[in-house]
Order: structure tokens, then sequence, then C-alpha cells
């Protein structure tokens, strides 16, 4: 269990501004948020390896705001590993042992166990800088969780690994979790990895809590312009609404429902915008012609920017829909879009 | 080059850059050979058997090494905070440490003598706890201290910074005080910088020159007694002592540097 309370850090140049977090325990929270949002600093923070201002920090219910970080029992495991590169793997993963006050053959069961599940056996006595980072992540995972800590922090655990570790890493972190029971606390920009572990997440940006609730209540259902562009929501207008529509850049949306909750952005994905070259003509779609501003390869898919009225909207489409679709000199285009795939905030 | 077409230029920039390091090459090297190849052998065993001489340089590599030692002691643990925290007026402290390094050596050995003097409250302390500065071993100590510790700070304090501070936390998160930290993460990874530190402490302590002989003229330093020789008898006598000096000096801090080369493989 983490509890923290308005907690405030001042730091030369950033700070932290009451920021209130509530981790069950075994429960896995992940903390979102932007390159340079201060996730990084709650996580110190919670660990005790950063200055705290005010504000309170429990950790299974214990007050540990003043207690320096060896008294604390966290595990922090960074996204550069923070391997100490004059200890072999196996030196590594035995530093934190010395400080723990327990019989030699249990120590010795749970050496066995990390480095059997993580499979690092074959790597005990090799040098730090021999290893993949695949592998330098499994060993900082060792290294933190043999010493038995009651949470876990990950500051972006996966973010510097190659996309075919990152999916193997991201099963390992889940079956640890499973398999252990303990509170985890990962911090991420990537709403993907959070979709795939987290049960509960908070969004955070510059320094303060936007959002938090179930993964998939935030990744569905932002509150904040902010929120919904950071779980894909690329679409965000600030409108105005009289009973079910939406009024916003000379358009009208018709939801044929009251917006649910507070009134003031209407946003869609961009998956959720088709692009055609006749209007849809069904019931629950709205159909908007629109001309084509530019167009972006991303790979698997494209991003098209479409221009309706006033507003821009981004589309994601196949490269074989977009080369089916003979395109006029005007780039004149039809966006369609489910009325049950806005979302109202 | 095997292939035609890619004949070379003249390039003026090139030309100078070999021209200015071969210029500054013979520079610092011809003078210093000239003087180790000038004086004879026998002028060289006859001065080595000199009591005296034997005795300067033992005194210059010995209160020179006790310099160091003592940077090492009481410059450790402010490198490390200089390394490690942001802190009002840090920029200022940096300056205090640096100044040794700009002010002119006699004005050094001066400002030690007028602390240690009679009139100082501090020259009577320790005169009362039998402590003689002027014409000590200890005021000689005390000058190449204070011309040596910045070389030393700096040194160590590069050396901590080039430590991660995310592996000293990590180690923290562990369970390890700072103590237990600092020795098992932050020592072991920054030790070559703090002996590269006590070898630059120590090299800048030996060549010292104007600060002693302001302090202690006796007991005589190897560069006092070479200056000595040569306002007394010239050249030809003062050589051989150099030489002497620089050849211990070198021998020593060869030693030093081997040690403290980082270990080629370690897997």
């Amino acid at each position: 269990m983490i509890r923290v309370d308005k907690l405030c850090i001042d730091l030369p140049g950033f700070s932290i501004r009451s920021v209130d977090l509530r981790v069950e325990k075994g429960e896995f929270f992940t903390l979102l948020g932007p390159t340079g949002a201060g996730k990084t600093l709650v996580l110190e923070a919670i660990s005790g390896l950063a200055p705290v201002t005010s504000g309170r920090i429990l950790v299974e219910g214990r007050e540990v705001t003043r207690i320096p970080p060896e008294h604390r029992g966290i595990g922090i495991v960074y996204q550069d590993y923070a391997l100490f590169p004059h200890l072999n793997v196996f030196q590594n993963i035995t530093y934190g042992l010395r400080y723990q006050k327990e019989d030699q053959r249990e120590t010795q069961r749970r050496i066995e166990r990390f480095t059997e599940g993580l499979n690092l056996r074959a790597l005990l006595n090799r040098s730090i800088q021999n290893l993949s980072g695949g592998e330098r992540q499994r060993v900082a995972l060792a290294r933190a969780l043999v010493v038995s800590p009651s949470v876990l922090l990950l500051d972006e655990p996966l973010s510097a690994l190659d996309p075919n570790f990152r999916e193997d890493l991201r099963k390992v972190l889940k079956e640890l979790h499973r398999d252990m029971g303990i509170t985890f606390l990962m911090v991420t920009h990537d709403f993907a990895e959070a979709l795939f572990l987290a049960d509960q997440a908070a969004v955070i940006n510059e320094g303060q809590i936007e959002q938090f609730g179930k993964t998939a209540e935030v990744f569905q259902r932002p509150r904040t312009p902010f929120v919904a562009g950071f779980v894909g929501m690329k679409n965000v207008f600030e409108a105005t609404f009289q009973g079910d529509k939406a009024l916003f850049g000379g358009l009208e949306i018709d939801l044929r429902r009251p917006p649910d909750g507070e009134k003031g952005f209407i946003a869609i994905r961009p998956e959720d915008v088709v692009l055609s070259r006749e209007s849809f003509l069904h019931e629950e779609y709205l159909s908007f012609r629109g001309e084509i501003l530019r167009v972006v390869d991303n790979g698997p898919y494209y991003d098209v920017f479409v221009k309706v009225k006033d507003r821009v909207f981004q589309a994601f489409t196949t490269k074989s829909a977009l080369m089916e679709m003979p395109l006029g000199d005007g780039g004149g285009v039809f966006l369609n879009m489910k009325r049950a795939s806005f979302h109202v905030f | 080059m095997t292939g035609s077409g890619h004949e070379k230029k003249f390039d003026p920039f090139r030309s100078l850059t070999v021209f200015s390091t071969s210029v500054i090459f013979i520079f610092i090297l011809l003078p210093l050979v000239e003087m180790v190849l000038q004086p004879s052998i026998d002028s060289l065993q006859e001065t080595i058997r000199d009591k005296d001489v034997l005795r300067a340089i033992w005194l210059s590599v010995y209160a020179s090494g006790l310099a160091a030692l003592i940077s090492f002691v009481f410059g450790t643990p402010f490198a490390f905070v200089l390394a490690r925290r942001a802190f009002f007026g840090k920029r200022f402290v940096e300056s205090v440490v640096d100044l040794p390094v700009m002010i002119p050596h006699p004005v050094v050995g001066i400002a030690i003598l007028s602390l240690a003097g009679r009139e100082h409250w501090l020259g009577q302390v320790m005169q009362g706890v039998g402590v003689r500065v002027m014409g000590s071993v200890t005021g000689i100590v005390a000058v190449l201290l204070f011309v040596g510790l910045p070389f030393y700070i700096n040194a160590a304090k590069a050396g901590f910074e080039a430590v991660p501070e995310r592996l000293e936390k990590v180690s923290r998160s562990l369970g390890a005080s700072m103590t237990g930290t600092f020795l098992r993460i932050t020592f072991p990874l920054a030790w070559r910088s703090m002996l590269a530190g006590m070898i630059m402490c120590t090299a800048r302590a030996i060549s010292e020159f104007g600060a002693i002989v302001i302090v202690a003229y006796h007991p005589m330093t190897a560069p006092v007694m070479i200056y000595e020789r040569f306002t007394a008898y010239g050249m030809k006598y003062s050589q051989p002592v150099a030489v002497w000096l620089i050849f211990v000096s070198l021998v020593l801090f060869l030693f030093l540097r081997l040690v403290s080369l980082p270990q080629k493989s370690r897997s």
C-alpha cells in the first residue's frame, strides 16, 4: 500500500505541486505522463531518494516521509538499469543481501528463485558490460526483488529496450507481479504498456495529477484535454453544447444522447474516423466533407490530416485503403464518425 | 589511398597543427633533455652520495606526499559534497578552492607566516602547544598543502561526478547506508581519479619553491637546495641535484600512474 498526501517538491527549475496517490496493496499501478512531467521525482520521493518539501508518504500504513531510503524497504528499478559496473551479475544481485536480517538458507532460496525465475543462471559470472539491455533489466529486477521489498518502483523499465525485448520483459513484469503479490508502481509515458500491465493509472502533467482511476477507464473516458491527447484521443475540440448537440468550428454534431459529465470538450480517436470517397449513409454515422491537408507515413498506418470547415481532424488509415481511394484534385474526402465514438467531457 | 583522383591537397590548417605541435614538443623537451644530459655521470654519482642532497630530496618527496595524504583525508568528503549537492554559494566555494592556484607563490608563504607569527592569536596558540611553522617541516607541509589541495579536490570532484548518482540511489534503496554506499559503490568507481588527484597534488607540491623559501629556507627541500647551489656555485653544481629530483619524481609518478591505469579487461 502506498499513500501520498499533498506531496510537494521544490527543486531549482522544477516543482511537484500537491500530488495525491492511493495505491492498494498488491496493485499494479502506473503513473503516466510525458517526459519531464515529474514522474521519476515522485518515485524517488516515495523511495526517499528525492527531497520532500511538504506532504506525507505512507508505505504499508507506516509513515516514511522522513525515514532514510535504506530503512524503507522499497525497491527501485531504473530505465537505464543502474547496475553497478564494477560488480558482476551475481555480485549485483546479491548486493543488498548483507543488510537483510535472516538466515542463510532463506537468502539462498531467494537467490535461486530469482536467478531461475528471471533466467539469469547462465549469466551469474558475467560482467555487466557484456549483457544485452533485456538481460541488464532482468538483473536489475532480481537485485531489487531479492531483498524482499514491500513495494517495487519501476521507472520506465521498458523504454530503453528493443521492441522485441520489450514484449518479453512486459510479460516478465506481469508474471512477477502475479507471483509475488507485492505492490508495483510503474512510471511510463507509454499508454499501451499501462493498458497491458496496470489495474490502476494516474496521469501526471507538469507536476500535477490530472486524472486517476482504472486504466481502462482513463483510456476510454479522459477528463481533461491533456489526458485525452495523452491516451491517444488526438481530435479534441472545445465545444458549446445545446441539448444533444455539440457545436464547434462551424460544425454541428448531434450525439442523440445528452452528453454525460461536464461539458466543454468533444473528442474522438483518429482510429474511429473513417475516410471514404462517398458519404456513409448510415444512421449511426455522421459524415463531413473535408479536404486532405497532409498524409504522414507511419509504417503500418498512415496519419491523414483533414480540414473540415475551421477544424483539422486526424484519422488513421491503412496504405491500401488510401490507395483505393482515388482522391480528387481538391483532395476532397468524407470523414465518417460514429456518434457513439464521440467522447464528451 | 590506392585509387587515383583523390590527390592530397595542401591544407594550411593541417600544416599549422603539425608545425605547432612539434614546436611545443621541442620547447618543452629540449631544455629538460639538455639539462639531464649535461652533467657527467661522475658528478651525478658524487651528488647522490652527498648526504645533504639525499636529505633534501627525501624531504621534498616526504613533505609533498604528506600534503597529498592530508588532502586526501580532508579533501575527499569536501569534494564529494561539491560533486553531489547543489547549495547556495557553491560557485563561491568552488572559486575559493581555486584561489591557491592563482596567488603568487611568495604571497602564499607570507600569508601563512602572518598567521603563525607571534602577533597573531593563532600563532600564539600554536606556540603554546609547541607547533613551529617558521623553518620547520610543519611549515613546509602547511605550505605544500595550501598549494596542492586544489589539485586534489578538483580531480576527486571530477571523479565523483563521473559516478552516476543513480548507482548510489539504488544502493541506498537496497539497504546500504550513506557510508556503506560510499565504500561499496562510490569509492571503487572513483578511486582512480582520487589517486590521480593525489599524484597531481604531490607533483604540484614537489615543484613548489617560492612559498617554501619564505616559510622555511631550512630544512632544505630539493628546489631550495637547487636554487642555493645555483646562486652560490652556478649551473654546474645545481644541475645534478635537479636531475636527481626529476628522476625520483618520474619514478614515483610512473609507479602511481601504473597503479591507477584502468585494467584492460575484467570479464
